[in-house]
């Protein structure tokens, strides 16, 4: 129960950089928190305190092995994290190009 | 050999193929991707032919049986998506030709477009939980750089809002997906959908409900999480906001919300009549939030974006329903709402591309000038607005009969009263571009490619509602009855293969 409270905990601090910070790079990092967050909740879940790496051999029967699908689900997140990552500082440079500045109060040519 | 997955595997490697063809010819590029999107068409035809003799079609990746394997789940209501999914991408394509002609580096135009029609069709057909989630992210994130296309401070800032919004959604779906696999221990949906039934609807199970459409409220952008919308949908090119408006933020959003809560969670109106009351209560805070705010727009595309947000609140409003005429009212509306709204989009385009501005103080005059987009735009809009014979009355219609038959009066009267604010919004268009006297400097025709794509649509618009009872025998009715049967879902995919652990 500890792991949930902990990583939802680390979402909610990602959450908190993204909806208060006025400055894209720390918007964008705290994006990079949430998908840590995720990422190591994955990662946690498969987790089996003393259990062997899911490799069925003759000598170890199948029993008390780590999960492996959530270690092959957290390779794909990262995967695609590191796509939005690289989209957005993409984007986030190009806007600076533009109105020479990251502070998204001044940002605003958009109505409404 | 199956064809379920040559959907998303058409597109994907089409997509591949682009930036190798580009260097050859622009012109190659545009027929490649014209061609490809008509043999989507084709083959999305073909599948409702197969879906007409079995009710379900399960195609296991690398044949690995469920659950152990990621599975293609391909039903009446996959099959219905499939087509409009590829009905809108073959008039944006074809649309394309012209109005993309001044943007440097037109491969990687249509490289993202063939992205975000295989991450759509992967959505539409995917039986996987994880794999739903990676189909999402590829249609999210090749929808962000679209909407960037033009490079323009306004678009990028457009983009940069709607990917915050989009991700914030995105990783929540993530969360939530790891909380389901915490508990089930499975992402197959099919498998899910039989623990759920076996554990019963605890409140961990509520909570994670409320996660996911929270998730997908961001992606169809239903009010209050509309925000970016009327910004990103008008900033894209046209035909890509053609493509967002009339099918995308359906397929991320609506599509995914109703298999996940009909099929999976198992709810219905009679278990979950709180639920269902929450979806109507989106789906008119949504009509009537958007349309309020539609009327002070002066911007052609702005204005049509806050109606895209209005009119998706009446396919929740039909889903919230829940009965038989409800569903199938919601899944007809999504039809009407993609071929009227893509309509309206691409005359937006051709407006754009041969006046240069948007703004509706400055347009006048065109309808003599421009009169067959003046005349696909009139078909667009009266279908929107729900006149006989076109198709958006009986999805109107629908919804109305479904909410009269579950005994919602008030209902029905609200949700034709709120007509009247899409009358009133999309008349402002026809009266300031349209109607209003006046002379802009030697405006031509639009291009003939364009008039193509607005007049197939506009003939669309036509069939469908003359046909109405011939789609809702073979695509409507058993799309609603793929929803409303439930978690009986996991029995059709599981089908004779019965595996112990």
């Amino acid at each position: 129960m500890t792991i949930f409270v902990f990583c939802i905990a680390l979402f909610l601090i990602g959450l908190y950089a993204i909806v208060t910070k006025r400055n894209l790079i720390k918007i964008i990092i705290g994006f990079a928190l949430i998908e840590y967050s995720v990422n190591l909740l994955f990662a946690l879940i498969g987790f089996r305190r003393g259990a062997l790496a899911p490799i069925i051999t003759k000598v170890h029967s199948a029993h008390n092995f780590v999960d492996p699908i959530p270690q092959a689900l957290v390779l794909t997140a990262i995967v695609i994290a590191l796509g939005t990552t690289a989209v957005m500082l993409a984007i986030a440079l190009r806007i600076y190009e533009r109105y020479k500045t990251f502070d998204i109060a001044k940002i605003k040519k958009l109505k409404g | 050999m199956s064809i379920i997955p040559l959907y998303f595997a058409i597109p994907l490697i089409t997509a591949f193929a682009i930036p190798l063809l580009g260097k050859i010819s622009k012109t190659l590029v545009w027929i490649v991707a014209t061609v490809v999107s008509f043999v989507l068409f084709i083959l999305a035809l073909y599948g409702i032919a197969l879906t007409q003799e079995t009710s379900m079609i399960v195609y296991r990746m690398g044949n690995w049986p469920p659950p152990l394997g990621i599975v293609m789940a391909f039903d009446s209501f996959s099959a219905f998506m499939v087509l409009v999914i590829s009905i809108i991408v073959f008039s944006g394509c074809f649309f394309s030709l012209r109005y993309i002609g001044h943007f440097t580096g037109q491969w990687k135009f249509y490289t993202l477009y063939m992205l975000i029609t295989a991450g759509m069709m992967g959505i539409a057909i995917t039986g996987d939980l994880f794999n739903m989630f990676v189909f999402l992210e590829i249609a999210a994130i090749s929808s962000y750089c679209l909407v960037a296309f033009g490079v323009d401070a306004e678009e990028l800032e457009a983009s940069f809002k709607y990917m915050v919004m989009g991700e914030i959604g995105g990783l929540t779906f993530l969360l939530a997906i790891a909380l389901l696999y915490a508990k089930t221990s499975t992402l197959n949906l099919a498998d899910i959908s039989n623990t759920i039934s076996s554990i019963g609807m605890t409140p961990f199970f509520w909570t994670i409900l409320g996660m996911l459409l929270f998730a997908f409220s961001i992606k169809a952008a239903l009010v209050p999480f509309h925000t970016w919308l009327p910004d990103a949908h008008p900033a894209a090119p046209a035909p890509v906001s053609s493509l967002l408006s009339g099918i995308f933020i359906k397929v991320l959003g609506i599509y995914t919300t109703a298999r996940i809560v009909f099929n999976i969670f198992g709810l219905n109106r009679a278990n979950a009549p709180v639920f269902f009351n929450i979806l109507i209560g989106i789906g008119l805070l949504s009509i009537a939030w958007a349309g309020l705010s539609a009327l002070n727009q002066k911007d052609y595309k702005r204005l049509l974006g806050y109606s895209t947000v209005s009119q998706i609140g009446y396919i929740m409003v039909g889903f919230g329903i829940g009965n038989y005429y409800g569903v199938a009212g919601a899944i007809f509306y999504i039809l009407a709402h993609a071929l009227g709204k893509g309509l309206l989009f691409l005359t937006s385009g051709s407006v754009v591309h041969r006046t240069g501005t948007r703004d509706l103080d400055k347009l006048a005059g065109l309808g003599e000038a421009m009169s067959t987009t003046a005349w696909s735009y009139r078909f667009g809009a009266l279908s929107l607005i729900g006149l006989p014979p076109l198709v958006g009355f009986f999805a109107k219609l629908f919804i109305v009969l479904g909410a009269i038959k579950a005994g919602l009066l008030w209902l029905a009267i609200i949700a034709i009263g709120l007509s009247v604010l899409t009358l009133s919004y999309l008349l402002k268009i026809e009266n300031s571009v349209f109607m209003k006297k006046g002379k802009m400097a030697d405006i031509k025709k639009a291009p003939f490619s364009m008039r193509i794509a607005m007049v197939f649509l506009v003939i669309l618009v036509l069939l469908t509602g003359l046909g109405f009872q011939t789609l809702m025998d073979f695509l409507i009715g058993p799309a609603a009855n793929a929803l409303l049967r439930g978690v009986e879902y996991a029995q059709l995919v599981f089908g004779s293969f019965s595996l112990n652990f």
